[in-house]
């Protein structure tokens, strides 16, 4: 900031401090010319005034918010952007103009929101280490964590803050997001895949087939696909869909058990997560499915995402 | 002056009473114009493409910013939930800022990625879908509606006028505005024809992208 706006600054502000002090003095100076106490020569609608001076309490509460008004603007940033005022005090980092520079600032940083956080810093950081690391240091087992109901409970409350908004605050999901209650991943649910897929997050790609197998082709590809999970279709339809299947197999495996590494669901099973209706299943297949799980490394941090895998893996564990 | 005159007249007491409280936006707002901490903007920051753009006309359009506000105070209480606070520096391009006051819903500063495509549409369809104790009303006519794509490219053109024509600078050092004229000739074509549910989710997606 120039020194123009320093100038700026300093010239109203000061302007109209000095301005109230004059005000002041200016309103507890009788020069009515009628002695203190006495009436006033007027009335309105009948009613007379005294000429009372000021309340001595109020006019001293005036002089006094003079005086802080003066201590204030140099306690605390005012006049130039270049000095923080005798506190040295800022709200925040607002200079930094690149995320990268924000660890490096958070270390040396003095602002009122860096002192927050330092504090709490010291009141939970070491609670929340104990939660996921051991004593040397290292994170702790998924498996172990998921054992400690402490634990447990905090990965839950990031968990309803985090992820309830797809997964529901029950964990079940709804349509087009899975349940994470149940024993079918779609990615597999060891830990260290629950832990890479919250890490990282997921890109499901199912393709559109409507173009490449017409109508006919996705009414059979379909009555296989629901022959699959147990249900009586037309064997005509499902026999044509079982041969058309190859293509599906790709990732869906041959047998149609699905494959994790794609994120390729079961079929075989009663699990779906667009809906089992053959509508549903000749959707999905007309027009595809990309399921995104966001990518949670950059928002939460390891820290937290290790507590939220425990929460997450607990869930589909015997209790 | 005689205090008895102003006191008798109701106007020109009006009149000195706004240039007395206006000394105070004078002394701590206009100075913040100029700063360099609020018109240089952050290294990351990109501009809105033609869809984001018609996205955020649409969110000003629904009244997204009566409910949701777009500013991250420095609070650990706020970025624990929501992010890293805003910086002034993320918001020089925004024509006008819809920070918003009130927060019925939650801060939207930096949604983008947090959520995906798929949940943003069902969520604005009906947001009782995922969410099921939301209050939020839902959207169905954005899944429906297209855009012509008529009035982008002047959009655009208006937010270069806006920004002064003051971007980035290039790799020669020249100081270029934040669309190129390549940008503006094919706006209409990159809107052309999608739904405005795509728009918004496009700009929701673009939240907070500069920070984060």
């Amino acid at each position: 900031m120039s020194i123009f706006w320093t100038i700026w600054i300093s010239v109203i502000t000061l302007t109209v401090i000095i301005g109230c002090a004059v005000l002041l003095k200016a309103a507890n100076t009788n020069n009515t010319g009628v002695k203190e106490g006495e009436p006033m020569p007027h009335t309105f609608d009948g009613i007379q005034e005294l000429n009372n001076p000021l309340p001595k309490w109020w006019v001293g509460l005036f002089w006094f918010t003079i005086v802080i008004a003066l201590i204030y603007s140099i306690a605390f940033p005012s006049y130039t952007a270049n000095w923080n005022g005798f506190l040295n005090w800022t709200s925040a980092d607002k200079d930094v103009t690149d995320v990268s520079q924000l660890d490096e600032r958070a270390e040396t940083s003095k602002s009122q929101y860096q002192r927050e956080i330092d504090a709490a810093e010291i009141k939970y950081g070491e609670v929340f280490k104990q939660l996921v690391y051991t004593d040397a240091g290292v994170y702790k087992d998924i498996e172990v964590i998921a054992k400690d109901s402490e634990a447990v409970k905090v990965g839950q409350r990031l968990f309803l803050q985090n992820c309830a908004q797809c997964h529901g605050s029950d964990a079940r999901g709804s349509k087009g997001f899975p349940n994470l209650t149940d024993d079918d991943w779609l990615y597999g649910g060891d830990p260290l895949t629950i832990k890479e897929t919250l890490m990282n997050g997921r890109n499901a790609a199912m393709p559109a087939w409507k173009d490449i197998l017409g109508e006919d082709g996705i009414k059979e590809v379909t009555s296989y696909v629901l022959q699959l999970s147990g249900r009586r279709v037309n064997d005509i339809d499902a026999q044509a869909g079982a041969e058309r299947f190859v293509v599906c197999a790709a990732c869906h495996g041959a047998d149609g058990k699905g494959l994790h590494a794609f994120g390729a669901p079961n079929l075989t099973d009663k699990v779906w997560l667009y809906g089992g209706s053959r509508k549903a299943v000749e959707d999905t297949l007309n027009n595809g499915r990309n399921g995104v799980m966001p990518a949670w490394k950059d928002v939460l941090g390891e820290d937290k995402i290790q507590l939220i895998s425990a929460f997450v893996y607990s869930l589909s564990q015997p209790k | 002056m005689k205090h008895e005159f102003i006191e008798k007249n109701v106007g020109l007491l009006a009149i000195l009473i706004i240039i007395a409280i206006s000394f105070g936006g004078l002394a701590q707002i206009t100075p913040l114009i100029f700063q360099k901490e609020t018109n240089t903007p952050v290294d990351t920051l990109r501009p809105y493409t033609a869809l984001e753009m018609e996205g955020r006309d649409i969110y000003i359009r629904e009244g997204c910013h009566v409910c949701h506000s777009q500013m991250i105070r420095p609070f650990r209480a706020e970025t624990e939930r929501y992010g890293h606070y805003s910086m002034a520096g993320e918001s020089v391009w925004e024509h006008p800022f819809l920070w918003g006051s009130k927060r019925t819903g939650p801060d939207l500063a930096r949604v983008g990625g947090r959520y995906s495509d798929a949940w943003h549409e069902v969520h604005l369809i009906n947001p009782r879908d995922v969410v099921s104790q939301s209050n939020m009303p839902g959207f169905p006519w954005l899944a429906t509606d297209l855009l012509t794509g008529e009035d982008t490219a002047r959009k655009l053109e208006i937010f270069n006028m806006l920004t002064k024509n003051q971007g980035h600078k290039d790799e020669n050092g020249v100081m270029q505005p934040i669309y190129s004229e390549q940008d503006i000739a094919g706006a209409k074509a990159a809107v052309e024809g999608k739904t405005e549910m795509q728009a918004l989710i496009a700009y929701l997606q673009s939240l907070g992208h500069a920070f984060k």
